[in-house]
């Protein structure tokens, strides 16, 4: 029987595979990627429960994580591209100041 | 029994095609790995009863976000980013970090588990049609308000994106 804590640990899993990437890649793109492995890992969660409680609140708050990270894609990469335009390059580190 | 058996199948997957998206050298290979870990995540979320936010994660995830991931890292060339000087204990405590919450999240997990009172039912009916029709209940009636302001929010995106990277008029 697959209970909901096999959902819930295997959401952590993604979860810090997430965070290791966030922790330990240099390239920004790959950054965001983790974050965006993260906000799915959590969604598989809310899933989870929302299941096992039969009610329908935590699919539609990750139908709004859904359209939030949609939104937040769309901003960091215009972003980035704009930080390499003005850069030439996109190292992680060079991202140090706010003044463009 | 199946329904264990396709669970831990399914959850290798994801979890191998994450580590992929981790350690691939070139980008464009971690952006197509994420994919298939959106859709092994779909495909869960269908097991669990969710088709319409199966269908939205395939369309919204798998199809506009990485479509978007993958022509900036082309468009920008960041495919093999050259290394930079690293700092030396970076790694080795990333990894001692998350190890850490691996383990105490797990264990946090199955110390809480209630035994018998968590069980997904296997026939957890995925009737489509249903589904949506009970979302859309929800969505509309008790949740109005804030997916009034995701409208805003994709909006003020669209802005944001199209302000970032207008070219800047001389003088």
């Amino acid at each position: 029987m697959v209970t909901v804590d096999y959902y819930v640990a295997l959401s952590a899993i993604l979860f810090t595979i997430g965070a290791l990437g966030v922790l330990s890649r240099r390239n920004p793109l790959i950054i965001f990627m983790s974050i965006e492995l993260m906000l799915n890992a959590a969604n598989l969660a809310f899933v989870a429960f929302a299941s096992v409680y039969e009610s329908f609140n935590g699919q539609i708050f990750v139908f709004f994580v859904i359209a939030v990270a949609a939104a937040e894609v769309a901003v960091g990469l215009a972003l980035i591209v704009e930080i390499f335009k003005s850069k030439k390059n996109i190292n992680i580190d060079d991202m140090n100041s706010l003044k463009g | 029994m199946t329904d264990l058996i396709v669970f831990l199948v399914l959850s290798l997957v994801a979890i191998a095609s994450a580590l992929g998206m981790l350690f691939s050298r070139n980008a464009v290979y971690s952006a197509l790995f994420l994919v298939l870990n959106f859709v092994v995540v779909a495909v869960f979320y269908l097991l669990l009863g969710a088709p319409f936010i199966a269908m939205a994660q395939i369309t919204v995830y798998a199809g506009a976000i990485m479509v978007l991931f993958l022509f900036v890292i082309m468009l920008l060339g960041a495919e093999n980013l050259p290394p930079s000087e690293v700092l030396p204990w970076q790694r080795p405590l990333a990894i001692l970090l998350s190890t850490i919450l691996a383990v105490e999240s797990i264990y946090l997990v199955f110390a809480r588990a209630r035994s018998g009172t968590s069980i997904i039912s296997p026939d957890a009916s995925v009737n489509s049609i249903e589904n949506v029709r009970e979302m859309a209940m929800t969505l509309f009636n008790q949740y109005l308000l804030p997916f009034e302001v995701t409208s805003i929010l994709l909006l003020v995106a669209m802005v944001g994106a199209i302000v970032l990277n207008k070219r800047e008029k001389a003088g």
